[in-house]
C-alpha cells in the first residue's frame, strides 16, 4: 500500500497548461465540455451495441527498447494497446481492432497518422511507451477521428513501473470521455468478498482487484466470515462487516496502513454500512432486541444517530451524490420496499409499488438514477429506477442476482449472480442498456463495491 | 391505491406461509463436516460448530427435545411445535441455573442478504423472549444473526429453505 501512496500518476504536459493542471484535481475526467458540439465522433452511451463505433489501436511503439521492471517497453506498447482495447470493448460501445489485429506503427507516426493508410474503423488510437531516466514510465495517448483526419484526445501519463496498467486504463478513459460525453471508469478498483468452500460454510475473505481483473490481493485472510464491503469515496478505506470473535460488527480498513478498527462500540450487530459522497460519515443499521433501524456515525467514529424508527426491518441505506438524502429499504409496509428519506431522518417515504420486494438499493453517483435487487416469481433482478421512483427498467434476471454497485461514472453496475443449488456467487457488471457480462476472479466473488475513479 | 397494493401483497405473503408452514421437510442430508476442504484456519473462531462441541452443550442437546426452532417463511412467531421445543429448553435451563447460552438467527438463501441478517435477528430475539417469558433471565442469553450465511441444508427448494429458517440454542458456559 505504501507504494499506491507514493505513485504518482500524473496527466504529462505533452500538450497544454489544461492538462498539466489536470495533475492536481483528482481527475474526473469532466464529462467533455468541450467536444459536443464541435462535431465529429460521438457515441451514444444508452444506444448500447446498436451501433459499435469501430475503432483500431494499433501497438503503441517505443522510441528506443529499454527493459524495465514492467518488461522492456515494446512488450509494454503491446499490452498498453490490449488494455485500451479490452475496456473499450467491454462496454458493448465499440467493436474494437487491437494490436494483433493492426500493422505496427513507427514512432513518428503517433502524432503524425498516416489516415490514408487505415482502414475499418471510424477512429484510431495510437501512443508510444518511454522509459524515463528516473525510474518512470511515460505513456502518450492519441485519438483520431479517421473520417474527419484530426485529433480529438491527445494526453500523456507517468507512471511508476508498477502500475503500467493504470496508464492504459486512463488513455482508455480519455478516449471513452471524449467519445461518449460521460466520465471514464477504468481507472478504478472494486474490493469484494472472495468465496471458497462447501455452502453450509463458506470461507470469506476481502479482497481488491483492479475493475477488470487484474493486480488482485486479499485483504482478510479468512478466519471469520467478512460481508458487504463499501470503498470510500476517496478509495482510501473500506468499511466492512466481520463476524470476528462472533461479534458481528463493523469495520474499517484502513488502505494505506492496511490496519483495521472498529467503527462502533455497541453490544448490538451493526451491518448493511455505506459512506457518504464526502467520506464524512457511515450510514449503518443495527439490530437491537429483534428490531433493525438505520444510524449514521462519523467515518472517523463517534456517536451513532438514528435515523428511522419503525418496527420493520429499515436497512440498505444510501446517500444521494450531494449527501441530502438517503434511499433504504424497509419492510414495514408488509415486504421489503424502497423508502427515501431526508438525510436527518425526515420526510420517509416509499418509493417502489411493484409486485415482490425492492432491497439493497444504491443512489447513482449521477443522481438521476437508483440501482437495486428486484426478487419474486422465483427471481432475483437488478433494475434501476428514477430517486421518484418512476421509470423502473430491470437490467437482468436469473436465479440470484444481488447486491448492485455503482461504476463511478453511473452507467455500469457490478453485482453478483449466485448459482441455484450450490448458491457459489460470480461477479458480473451490467451497462444500462442490460449488456451483461462475467467479471474474471480467481475464487468466487459477491458483494462487489466498485470504487472510485483514481487520481 | 399504495395501501391496496400493500394489502394484497401482505394477503399473498400470508397464504405462501400457511402454504410452507404445513409442508413437512423429508429426510435431509446432514451437514457436512468440512474442516478438511478449507484449510488451515479457515473459518475458525466464527462459528458455532466451534463452541458449540463443547460437552455442556453436547449435554444440552441430548436433554432437551431440540436446540433449533423453525420459523416459516418471512415469520418469526413461536409457532406451537417450537413452543415445546423451547419449553424443553427452559426446563433444561431452569435446572441449570448457572449456564448460559447465545441463541443463532438463521434465515434461508432467498432473501438478500443484509435484510436477511436483520431477519436473523429477529428469530433469534423471538426465541429470546419466549424463553425470557418462561423464566429464563434475558441476561444470561446473548444472540446473533447469521442471515443466509450459514444454512444448515444445502439444496435449494422449500425443504431445505424450510431447515435454514432457524433459530439454534447453544450452551456457551
Amino acid at each position: 500500500m505504501m507504494r499506491t501512496a507514493k505513485i504518482a500518476l500524473a496527466l504529462v504536459a505533452t500538450v497544454s497548461a489544461q492538462a498539466a493542471s489536470a495533475q492536481a484535481v483528482p481527475s474526473a475526467p469532466a464529462p467533455v465540455q468541450q467536444g459536443q458540439d464541435d462535431g465529429g465522433l460521438v457515441v451514444d452511451v444508452e444506444g448500447g451495441m446498436s451501433a459499435p463505433l469501430p475503432i483500431l489501436i494499433p501497438a503503441m511503439p517505443t522510441a528506443q527498447v529499454t527493459q524495465t521492471p514492467a518488461g522492456s517497453t515494446d512488450e509494454l506498447g503491446q499490452k498498453l494497446a490490449q488494455i485500451v482495447n479490452d475496456d473499450l470493448r467491454n462496454t458493448g460501445l465499440f467493436k474494437t481492432s487491437g494490436p494483433g489485429a493492426n500493422r505496427a506503427i513507427g514512432i513518428g507516426e503517433v502524432t503524425a497518422p498516416n489516415y490514408a493508410s487505415w482502414s475499418g474503423g471510424q477512429a484510431l488510437v495510437q501512443g508510444y511507451v518511454r522509459a524515463n531516466g528516473n525510474g518512470s514510465l511515460t505513456i502518450g495517448c492519441y485519438l483520431y477521428d479517421l473520417a474527419a483526419q484530426n485529433e480529438l484526445v491527445r494526453q500523456g501519463f507517468v507512471v511508476s513501473p508498477g502500475d503500467w496498467r493504470r496508464a492504459g486504463h486512463k488513455c482508455a478513459d480519455a478516449i471513452y470521455a471524449r467519445l461518449t460525453g460521460e466520465g471514464g471508469y477504468f481507472d478504478s478498483q472494486v474490493v469484494y468478498v472472495a468465496e471458497t468452500g462447501p455452502k453450509g460454510r463458506r470461507r470469506k475473505q476481502l479482497a481488491i482487484m483492479d475493475q477488470d481483473g487484474a493486480n488482485h490481493r486479499f485483504l482478510t485472510n479468512g478466519q471469520a466470515i467478512v460481508l458487504t464491503p463499501r470503498m470510500s469515496p476517496r478509495g482510501n478505506a473500506i468499511v466492512y462487516m466481520s463476524f470476528e470473535n462472533r461479534q458481528p460488527t463493523l469495520y474499517v480498513y484502513d488502505m494505506a496502513t492496511r490496519s483495521n478498527r472498529k467503527l462502533v462500540s455497541n453490544v448490538s450487530q451493526t451491518f448493511a454500512p455505506r459512506f457518504s459522497p464526502d467520506g464524512r460519515w457511515i450510514l449503518f443499521s443495527m439490530a437491537t432486541a429483534g428490531n433493525t433501524d438505520i444510524y449514521r456515525i462519523g467515518a472517523s467514529g463517534g456517536e451513532p444517530q438514528r435515523l428511522t424508527n419503525s418496527p420493520g426491518i429499515d436497512t440498505g441505506g444510501s446517500y444521494s451524490p450531494d449527501g441530502s438524502k438517503i434511499v433504504f429499504e424497509s419492510d414495514r409496509g408488509g415486504t421489503q420496499q424502497l423508502y427515501v428519506m431526508n438525510a436527518d431522518g425526515s420526510n420517509q417515504h416509499r418509493i417502489s409499488f411493484g409486485g415482490g420486494r425492492y432491497a439493497t438499493p444504491e443512489w447513482s453517483p449521477r443522481g438521476d438514477l437508483i440501482a437495486f435487487t428486484r426478487t419474486g416469481g422465483g427471481a432475483f433482478r437488478i433494475g434501476v429506477m428514477n430517486p421518484s421512483g418512476g421509470g423502473e427498467r430491470l437490467l437482468t434476471e436469473s436465479w440470484g442476482d444481488e447486491g448492485p454497485s455503482w461504476s463511478p461514472n453511473g452507467r455500469v453496475l457490478m453485482f453478483f449472480r449466485s448459482a441455484q443449488g450450490s448458491g457459489r456467487p460470480d461477479l458480473w457488471a451490467v451497462d444500462l442498456t442490460g449488456v451483461a457480462r462475467k467479471i474474471p476472479t480467481p475464487l468466487d466473488g459477491s458483494d462487489p463495491s466498485w470504487g472510485p475513479l483514481r487520481p | 391505491m399504495a395501501k391496496m397494493t400493500t394489502s394484497l401483497l401482505l394477503a399473498v405473503a400470508l397464504v405462501g406461509t400457511a402454504g410452507c408452514a404445513k409442508k413437512r421437510p423429508p429426510e435431509l442430508p446432514p451437514a457436512p463436516v468440512a474442516e478438511g476442504d478449507l484449510g488451515a484456519g479457515a473459518g475458525a473462531g466464527d462459528t458455532s460448530d466451534q463452541y458449540g462441541s463443547s460437552a455442556l452443550n453436547e449435554q444440552f442437546k441430548r436433554e432437551v427435545m431440540s436446540d433449533t426452532v423453525r420459523f416459516g417463511l418471512d415469520q418469526y412467531d413461536i409457532d406451537p411445535e417450537a413452543r415445546r421445543v423451547l419449553d424443553s429448553q427452559a426446563q433444561w435451563l431452569a435446572g441449570h441455573p448457572a449456564t448460559r447460552i447465545t441463541i443463532e438467527g438463521h434465515a434461508d438463501e432467498r432473501g438478500t442478504r443484509e435484510y436477511n441478517l436483520g431477519l436473523g435477528d429477529r428469530r433469534a430475539n423471538a426465541a429470546k423472549n419466549y424463553l425470557a417469558a418462561r423464566g429464563i433471565s434475558a441476561t444470561r442469553i446473548t444472540t446473533i444473526s447469521y442471515g443466509k450465511e450459514r444454512p444448515v441444508a444445502l439444496g435449494s427448494d422449500e425443504a431445505a429453505w424450510a431447515q435454514n429458517r432457524r433459530a439454534v440454542t447453544i450452551v456457551i458456559s
